[in-house]
């Protein structure tokens, strides 16, 4: 087999394990599993910035809430159709990262780290600042017969599960199509070595930017999705904790690879899952597997996967 | 109350603010300066001295001044002990790498946090101070008499936010002095300057780093000591600290020692001054948002030298 077919065996293989999942798995893991698929396309999302173009953003967070306020509040306010407020929502996140991007990638290293942190935060804050309308930390909830996805009822367990792996498929395929072309090369070179791509003649800061600008709009597509789906919009998904999380996942699956997101997320929400039960501190297992990776596998799950056993995963 | 006394008020609120911001800020300024890391988990040290000097208050009782001055000493020490313990344990181990540290003290972060909710719990506990007079304080008015002395109402502050204040002023000044009058603050300036040839020279530069780590943490613990008395000590108490300390470190220019107390008493003054007269939550939001600006468009800072 080729490569280009077994990464493609590969993607399809998961799509269709996440498939059988639904029909054998019993409510509660069908429920988890389409929570996971959402939170994957946000892993996704800051992927393709961390993990691609060696970016590490600490803001992603703000890009999640611009499409999850995007979507909310205009169903909410403007009672607009639900594909519209999607729209708006997706929108409302690429024109954010696309600011966002143009201020912050002036700096670099470090201080790209802390600006970014700190842009997320005046989003938060803002969120807050605006409590008569985002309703603050309590959040608001959006009604059952304001959740209909074009005639689908999403509120149902079923419904809910086949838009959140079909919005996982479509993202999926297209990351993968995205770092196999040549642009996904562009963006592994200028991670592995800035320079040298600025002087083979590419145009660094336009790949930066738009890989900014991929990146937050799939993760502003998560945020909206997350609020259809689970029906809940709340200033805690603009908090630092929301940025932090992503880049454990990413961490933890795999930074630079198609599947370490999925395998991120699933890990763990299954392990925070289970120390739940013992402990209110579960944030406890994420701060452990946090200093845990950094010092024992940087390159997570996928990471190690790709050096031991299959050095063609994407 | 009128303009005049009110603004007194404000600033007098932000020197003490300030006072604690420069100490935490310091430690912060540091261990960037001589270790090139940038340390998530400060804000996290911060709250453990709080923490720690309700432990210790509580455990000696009597009166509140025993407790205190012993919290005064132990938990900055204990703090700078655990600091330094997780630096040779952790950071030492990932090579002080810039981004790997980064993830690895957000690591710290959560797990100090959540120890500490573990067996802290999510209560605010209060430290009673040592000595709590209410000073009154004039204000001096033009009049047909001339110059007049009065006394306005609610024009006060305690004896202990000006204990806070000069306590701040005195451990600066010693801070000052260990660093340019000691043989190990010379080494530890050697160090920043240029590690590589301090090792040339036999300066055993990990054992600097845990130290300086080990610094850092522990003047953030002596301004968490110092501020349990005013605000109470609470789990989730280091993130306004933390980014306060970024703020300030930002503007003062990264890696200036100078620029962080100059940063530090702008930002103290103002955010006292800010937060009497407008909404604290716009106040944030501002400053929050220029100091990104200031990162975005002057990198190197107020104070900074302009290569990073």
């Amino acid at each position: 087999m080729t490569v280009a077919r077994k990464i493609n065996a590969l993607h399809f293989g998961i799509l269709l394990f996440l498939l059988i999942c639904f029909f054998t798995l019993p409510a509660y893991h069908v429920g988890a599993l389409s929570r996971i698929m959402v939170l994957a396309i946000y892993a996704i999302g800051l992927n393709i910035l961390f993990g691609y173009t060696g970016l590490l953003s600490l803001g992603h967070a703000m890009f999640f809430a611009a499409g999850m306020y995007g979507l909310g509040l205009s169903i909410k306010f403007l009672g607009v159709s639900v594909v519209l407020a999607f729209g708006i929502g997706i929108l409302s996140a690429a024109v954010l990262s696309a600011l966002v991007g143009l201020l912050a990638l002036r700096t670099a290293g470090v201080s790209f780290m802390i600006v970014t942190l700190m842009f997320a935060q005046t989003v938060y804050l803002v969120v807050l600042y605006f409590g008569e309308f985002t309703r603050g930390d309590e959040g608001f909830v959006l009604q059952q017969a304001e959740r209909m996805l074009a005639g689908f009822d999403v509120t149902t367990e079923a419904g809910r599960y086949f838009v959140a792996f079909g919005a996982f498929s479509i993202c999926l395929i297209g990351f993968s199509a995205l770092v196999q072309s040549s642009f996904g090369k562009r963006l592994v070179a200028i991670r592995e070595n800035e320079e040298r791509a600025r002087m083979l003649g590419y145009d660094v800061w336009r790949y930066k930017l738009l890989a900014v600008i991929i990146s937050g709009t799939v993760s502003g597509a998560a945020g909206a999705l997350y609020a259809l789906l689970f029906g809940y919009v709340g200033a805690t998904f603009a908090s630092v904790q929301y940025s932090i999380l992503p880049l454990l996942w990413v961490l933890l699956g795999g930074a630079g690879t198609t599947i370490g997101p999925l395998i991120g997320v699933a890990f763990m929400f299954y392990l925070i899952d289970a120390s739940s039960a013992y402990t209110s501190a579960y944030m406890l297992i994420a701060g452990l597997a946090l200093v845990v990776l950094t010092m024992f596998a940087p390159r997570g799950i996928a990471g190690i996967l790709r050096t031991k056993v299959s050095p063609w995963l994407p | 109350m009128e303009f005049g006394p009110h603004l007194m008020l404000a600033s007098l609120e932000g020197a003490v603010i300030a006072s604690i911001l420069v100490l935490t800020a310091m430690g912060l300024s540091i261990v960037f300066g001589v270790m090139r890391v940038v340390n998530v988990a400060h804000g996290e040290f911060f709250m453990l001295g709080a923490v720690l000097a309700w432990y210790v208050s509580t455990a000696l009782g009597g009166h509140p001044a025993i407790g205190f001055a012993v919290a005064l000493i132990v938990a900055p020490l204990a703090v700078g002990l655990v600091a330094a313990v997780s630096d040779q344990l952790i950071l030492k181990r990932i090579n002080y790498d810039p981004d790997r540290t980064i993830v690895g003290t957000i690591g710290m972060l959560f797990i100090i946090q959540q120890t500490t909710l573990m067996t802290f719990g999510p209560e605010a506990r209060p430290v009673e101070a040592p000595f709590n007079q209410r000073l009154a304080l004039p204000w001096f008015e033009f009049s047909e008499g001339g110059l007049q002395m009065i006394w306005p109402w609610g024009l006060s502050i305690t004896s202990y936010k000006l204990f806070v204040i000069f306590a701040a002023l005195t451990v600066l000044v010693a801070l000052w002095l260990f660093l340019t009058r000691t043989k190990i603050g010379l080494i530890m300036r050697a160090t920043q300057q240029d590690s590589e040839t301090a090792k040339a020279f036999g300066v055993p530069v990990g054992t600097v780093y845990s130290c300086v780590f080990g610094l850092g943490a522990a003047l953030a613990a002596l301004g968490a000591v110092l501020v349990v008395p005013i605000q109470q000590a609470h789990y989730l108490m280091g993130a306004d600290p933390l980014l306060m300390a970024f703020t300030v470190v930002i503007i003062g220019g990264l890696g200036s020692l100078p620029g962080t107390v100059i940063a530090a008493f702008l930002i103290g003054m103002s955010d006292g001054i800010i937060s009497v007269f407008f909404s604290p939550t716009l106040a944030q939001i501002i400053a929050t948002f220029l100091v990104a600006m200031i990162l975005v468009f002057r990198p190197q800072g107020l104070m900074g030298k302009a290569e990073t």
